[in-house]
């Protein structure tokens, strides 16, 4: 088989999921952006364009804004607390080389859960009912006798009632930055620890110098990952809180006035900003990667 | 050997051809084919209920195939999904179930989907039977949409009588009777007020709303006739947020049958929700009116404050002669006596066996009979759906922030882009 040839078969090969996500991916992406410039209120569609006025519309909705404010509050801790975590837990994972494989495992499993199971239980564990009825974390709390830590949990009032949700979240997700942080750990050589040692380094200084600047990559990478689901974030939050609008994001707006609202136009439109927030997070990186792809 | 497999390949190919092939449906033939019913009655009472209509179906028209198209999930929230779909794709089924009054004409009425209905309800006599002040909450300009079948009311207060008496409270007939005893029960530690997820604080402002300003007020917000940005609404506000105070601090978490609980278990005095929390309380072996007490809620007694599910006719509906069948046996006494009391609602006509039905119940359809009928907007009667969901976001603000002139100027706004104020 000559090159001709293969190069056509593998072309052949690619073509159906090149015209599926043609179709599915980005001529959706583009029939959403349509709906968000059009007035389509109501069961029918209605592309009477609109300009802007959707966009426009929703940064002067306060719904929205807390929308905002609760993603990004949401995003950073989880981020900060994710990548923490699991440092932390890959750096003792590979201290510990009795039961390594065991930890490994038990922070890796939560992830096998879907959000909406985590979500469902950790709603009873942060029930913030007081009195007769206390329960869950709150009433361990309170036989303990550590009645200063008992809660609102996530129904505090409003800023930081979402940032309680990143407790599950981060709960479900840690052990994947660990994973992700284990094989880089896992991955530098051992001759560039010995060496720094043998120059004298101590192991903090080892840890600063050498293998934290070789983890970047792996930051990165996480950073993206979790980013990316962050800004998404949905099953999560609706199986703990519903339509509680104190925990809204815009993925649940968009939710709401679509399909309880029939406002398809203000969906699409919040779609679209969904998908800005994501490229923006994701499109420099690419850029990155291509980079220095073609660079080695 | 081989020839006889071939045949019986063809045979198997056959068959299943004849099973792809579309269920014939002779046209143009009076009461026969396929009546496709579409709901969102799958589990319990309410799919009990609907095979026991069906059963009364089937005896009157033997010549018609019931079709059971019923999508599961709570409230019809995937069945409106699938509803819309089949309609952007000019398949409409038979007929459909909604929520009587703007939800159905807010958003179908308005994208031309259903057909009036008032030589139905001509020829039927309906108009004799149901209550005069429902028609116009199911109208508009003068056309009657859909065929009521069940009604459930929402301004109901249910209450743990015991927990009253322990604590020499009464039933409050006002709001302002209601805050006196709250601050009694408040202080003995007896939540006054059990309330749920935000659809349920909804349920509380309507009630607050009808309670404040009346069955004409009320009614004239959903017309344009009552100023939203008015001195009545700001004053029924503000009693809305005093009544929120006396309400369980972990409202936010829990879903309206485990707010219904804290009254049964005695944590809580009141609770206010539909009558649908009558079947709740039975199933539980609870005993009316020793375990548990009702009365309308506060300011809305001789006021029934209703919803109702409906079925109506399609636009282009595949089987027109059998829809309308279908529609004639969902407002007969027949129909809506088998569907009633085993889904737990009353009837929508007047003159159903009271014998039927249980105690809560038939000091409901006594009600019925003689109340002013207005129409909740929670469960889709007043208002259509994209104002429903405006309202819906201004009310989630207002839980967060409680701020009641910024809500109030929000609702103001609701209206007004909703088009019913100008």
């Amino acid at each position: 088989m000559n090159t001709r040839q293969e190069k056509l078969l593998a072309f052949a090969f690619i073509t159906p999921s090149i015209i599926a996500i043609g179709i599915f991916v980005y001529g959706f992406i583009g029939w959403s952006l349509r709906v968000s410039l059009s007035s389509w209120r109501g069961l029918l569609p209605d592309y009477t364009w609109a300009g802007l006025s959707n966009f426009i519309g929703l940064f002067q909705d306060r719904r929205f804004l807390i929308d905002i404010q609760n993603t990004l509050i949401f995003t950073i801790f989880f981020l900060a607390a994710s990548l923490v975590i699991g440092l932390l837990l890959a750096i003792l994972i590979d201290r510990i080389k009795w039961a390594g494989n065991l930890f490994r495992g038990v922070f890796l499993f939560p992830m096998a859960v879907s959000f909406i199971v985590t979500g469902v239980a950790w709603r009873w564990l942060m029930n913030p009912a007081t009195g007769s009825r206390i329960s869950g974390l709150n009433l361990l709390f309170d036989n303990l006798g550590l009645d200063f830590l008992i809660n609102n949990w996530h129904t505090t009032a409003p800023p930081w009632g979402i940032a309680f949700v990143v407790i599950p979240a981060v709960w479900q997700m840690s052990g994947f930055t660990m994973a992700l942080y284990l094989s880089g750990i896992q991955s530098i050589p051992a001759e560039l620890r010995e060496s720094a040692k043998m120059d004298g380094a101590n192991e903090f200084q080892v840890f600063r110098y050498i293998i934290l600047p070789l983890l970047n990559p792996v930051t990165l990478s996480a950073v993206i990952i979790l980013g990316h689901i962050s800004l998404k974030i949905f099953d999560l939050i609706v199986a703990m809180s519903g339509k509680d609008l104190r925990l809204d994001v815009p993925s649940i707006y968009m939710w709401t006035t679509t399909f309880d609202g029939n406002n398809f136009a203000r969906g699409a439109a919040i779609g679209i900003l969904m998908l800005l927030g994501v490229a923006l997070l994701v499109v420099p990186y690419l850029i990155y990667t291509n980079r220095t792809e073609i660079d080695v | 050997m081989k020839s006889l497999k071939w045949i019986s390949l063809l045979v198997l190919a056959g068959m299943l051809l004849a099973a792809c092939a579309p269920a014939a449906s002779p046209e143009g033939e009076a009461a026969t084919g396929e009546v496709e019913v579409f709901s969102w009655w799958t589990a319990g009472g309410e799919a009990d209920g609907l095979a026991a209509m069906q059963e009364v179906f089937s005896a009157e028209y033997p010549n018609l195939t019931f079709v059971n198209a019923a999508v599961a999930g709570g409230a019809g929230t995937n069945a409106r999904a699938v509803l819309a779909t089949r309609l952007s794709a000019g398949d409409p089924p038979s007929s459909w179930q909604g929520h009587a009054g703007q939800e159905l004409i807010g958003t179908y009425v308005a994208a031309g989907q259903i057909e009036p209905l008032n030589d139905l309800y001509d020829q039927n006599g309906w108009l004799d039977v149901m209550p005069q002040t429902l028609i116009p909450l199911i109208s508009q300009d003068g056309n009657i949409y859909s065929v009521p079948v069940n009604i459930h009311r929402a301004n109901v207060m249910w209450y743990n009588p015991a927990v009253l008496e322990a604590n020499g409270a009464t039933v409050p007939a006002t709001w302002d009777e209601f805050l006196t005893s709250a601050e009694t029960l408040l202080a003995n530690g007896v939540t006054p007020l059990a309330m749920g997820e935000q659809w349920t604080s909804m349920h509380l402002l309507e009630t607050v709303l009808l309670g404040s300003l009346g069955a004409d007020g009320y009614a004239g917000l959903w017309d344009g006739s009552t100023d939203w940005a008015g001195p009545e609404v700001t004053a029924a506000l503000e009693t809305f947020q005093q009544v929120l105070t006396y309400v369980n601090s972990d409202a936010s978490t829990l879903s309206w049958d485990q707010a219904a609980q804290l009254v049964v278990d005695g944590d809580a005095a009141f609770t206010i929700m539909g009558d649908w929390a009558d079947g709740f309380f039975v199933s539980l072996g609870l005993t009316p009116e020793t375990d548990f007490g009702w009365a309308p809620a506060p300011g809305t007694d001789g006021l029934f404050q209703f919803l109702s599910d409906s079925f109506v006719l399609p636009v282009n509906a595949k089987n027109p002669e059998g829809a309308i069948a279908w529609l004639t046996v969902a407002g007969s006494k027949e129909g809506q006596e088998a569907f009633n009391p085993i889904k737990g609602s009353i009837c929508a006509r007047t003159d159903c066996d009271p014998a039927l039905f249980d105690a809560y119940l038939q000091s409901a359809i006594a009600d019925w009979n003689t109340d002013t009928v207005v129409g909740s907007l929670t469960h889709g009667v007043v208002a259509n759906d994209a104002w429903k969901s405006e309202i819906d976001t201004a009310l989630g603000l207002f839980l967060a922030d409680g701020d009641v002139a910024a809500f109030q100027s929000a609702l103001a706004t609701a209206c007004s882009s909703s088009g019913a104020c100008q």
